[in-house]
Formats: C-alpha cells, sequence, structure tokens
C-alpha cells in the first residue's frame, strides 16, 4: 500500500518534470543554464557593473563539471541508501532471541 | 485532485512565461563588496549557532549524528539536480526543507553552508565572495519559512504541512535570491522594485515545478523517517 502510493508520488515527480521539460522545449528554451546568465539579467539593469572577483577555480571543460556534480549527488544519495537500509534491517531484523 | 492541479499549473505556466533568463545561486562577484560583506555578518551567527545545537544534540546520541547525515545528503542529492523548467532553462532544488523541519533552521544554515561551499570550491556555482548572500538565502530565509509552516500547520494535517513546508522554503530562498540581486542593482528607470518584480517573475516561474517536485520527494523521505526513525525524531522533539 505504502509503497504503491510512493511510487504514485514519484511519478508525478516525473510527469511535472518531463510536461516542464517538453513546456520548455516548445517555447525554444535552451536549457543552458550557466551562471552568466545571471550576467545578463545584471547588465540589463545595470551596464556598467563588472564582477570584481573571478572564481579561484573553473572545472576545465563541462565533461568535468559534470562530473562533480555526478559525485556530489552520488555521495549524497549513498549515503541515504546506506541509512535507509540500517534502518529497515534494524525494524525487521530484531535478533535471533525475539520470535 | 492532483492531477487537476498539475493541468491548471501547467496551463498557468504556459500562458504566464516570460524571458528566458534565470539563476540559481548568485555567482561568484556579482554583488557589490559592501552587500558580500552585509550577508556574510548576517548569517555568521546562524551558521555558529546552528553548529552548536549541532554539538548538543548528537553528544549523547549516535542515531542522531546519522539522521543528520542524511539530512545534509538530501541537501546534496537534490542541489546536484538541475531539472529542466517550463522557462526553458534548468535550476536546482535546495533541499534544504527537510532539515528544517528534523532540525529546525539552525542546523539547516550548517547544511547549506556545506553543500555551498562544496559548490562554490568544487564547481565555480556560487562563489566565495556571495556566499554569505547565497547562505542567506538557501541556508537561512527558506530554512526558517519552512520551519515555521511546518510547527504551524503539523498538528492539523501533517502531510500538507511538510509539503507545503518544504515548497514554499524552496520558493523563498529563490525569492529572497531576487531581492538581494533588485536592492543591490536597483532599475535605472524604476527603482527597486521594478528590479525586484524582473527578477522574481524569472524565478519563481521556473522556480515552481520544481518546487513541487522538492515537496513530495521531502514528504516521502520524511514518512519514511517517521515509521522507521521515530525515536531519534521523538528525541530531537524533547530536546527542543
Amino acid at each position: 500500500m505504502k509503497r504503491r502510493k510512493n511510487i504514485g508520488l514519484i511519478s508525478i515527480c516525473l510527469l511535472l518534470i518531463v510536461s516542464s521539460f517538453v513546456i520548455g522545449s516548445i517555447r525554444g528554451g535552451e536549457f543552458s543554464g550557466a551562471d552568466d546568465q545571471i550576467a545578463e539579467s545584471v547588465n540589463q539593469v545595470n551596464k556598467d557593473y563588472k564582477p570584481w572577483y573571478k572564481s579561484i577555480w573553473k572545472p576545465p571543460s563541462a565533461e568535468i563539471e559534470s562530473l562533480l556534480f555526478a559525485i556530489q549527488a552520488a555521495m549524497g544519495a549513498g549515503f541515504i541508501g546506506y541509512y535507509i537500509g540500517i534502518k529497515k534491517n534494524a525494524k525487521d531484523n530484531t535478533g535471533p532471541f525475539k520470535d | 485532485m492532483k492531477k487537476k492541479y498539475i493541468s491548471l499549473l501547467s496551463l498557468m505556466l504556459i500562458i504566464s512565461l516570460g524571458s528566458n533568463v534565470y539563476a540559481m545561486h548568485i555567482a561568484e562577484g556579482f554583488l557589490p563588496k559592501m552587500w558580500c560583506g552585509f550577508y556574510f555578518i548576517i548569517s555568521m551567527p546562524f551558521v555558529i549557532i546552528g553548529l552548536k545545537q549541532i554539538r548538543i544534540k548528537t553528544k549523547t546520541n549516535k542515531d542522531i549524528k546519522m539522521l543528520i547525515g542524511l539530512v545534509a545528503a538530501y541537501c546534496f542529492v537534490l542541489s546536484a539536480m538541475k531539472i529542466p523548467s517550463v522557462t526553458g532553462s534548468c535550476s536546482h532544488p535546495t533541499g534544504t526543507g527537510l532539515a528544517a523541519i528534523v532540525f529546525g533552521p539552525f542546523v539547516a544554515s550548517v547544511v547549506s553552508s556545506v553543500v555551498l561551499l562544496f559548490q562554490a570550491l568544487l564547481l565555480a556555482h556560487g562563489g566565495i565572495t556571495t556566499l554569505g548572500a547565497n547562505l542567506f538565502s538557501m541556508g537561512i530565509a527558506g530554512p526558517i519559512v519552512s520551519y515555521l509552516i511546518y510547527i504551524g500547520f503539523k498538528n492539523k494535517n501533517k502531510k500538507k504541512a511538510i509539503f507545503f513546508s518544504a515548497m514554499l522554503g524552496d520558493l523563498t530562498t529563490y525569492m529572497v535570491t531576487s531581492i538581494q540581486l533588485a536592492v543591490a542593482f536597483p532599475s535605472i528607470t524604476g527603482g527597486v522594485i521594478t528590479s525586484f518584480i524582473k527578477f522574481a517573475s524569472i524565478f519563481a516561474i521556473t522556480q515552481l515545478p520544481l518546487a513541487i517536485v522538492e515537496g513530495i520527494l521531502t514528504l516521502i523521505i520524511f514518512e519514511f523517517l517517521e515509521s522507521h526513525s521515530g525515536k531519534e525524531l521523538k528525541d530531537l522533539s524533547e530536546v527542543r
């Protein structure tokens, strides 16, 4: 029952993401999402502004950047999985002497 | 009921779409020095109080330490997921709602500062100079809203309380970011308010579907915690 409910909830999430992707595509979006788009909007408001500080280190390519993002997500997801595993086990496995 | 809500929402979005510009965290150097310092000074006390709270809460209870790990991991995952949105650009959820619901806004500030530092140093996403400002929006304003909504409505309808707490916390983060940008870059013709409307209308629309996704995911995780980590949650509510 609970599993079915969770699957339902996750499908709603997926549906939302996919439909926003479709709507975004129809509108001709590029899905770029880089931070320099902030620069664009700031420049529209204030043409004279120059960023006064540059990042110390930038990922050398989009591949490296996506690698680092994947690492970030994997670390998080790994820990969540670990936690869920422990907790599930702790509840189901109450020890050999308990019936 | 939900389906109706979604289709209504998508319709609303298609009608109200504006331009393609969007942003997530404020990028390195994109805030005048004075504001960088200002937000650092405001944000630091929250992180310090959060660290103290973590120390007190985890002193005797190892399970709570694990639970902090979980809310941090959740924040890591969600803020790494750049999700396409209706405006044709990508943004990501914040994931701080769960931390705020379970541990309160101060611990959420600590969790966000870890995530923001990771992204600023390794991913050139956000920045060191704008860390204070981003921390203020993602680690303080958002979690405070989440926490208040959860506390205010948890006795009426807990599920809805959690959903809206995470969702509105997420939206608050991006609204505060727009305010921060608008105050730093008032429009020459219309001042702060014109700038704010410009930034906020873009952010709010991009972020809305993502905020709903975050609300749903937070609800799923929290229900798991309730049935499997009930003891820790109870301990925490007693400490508070």
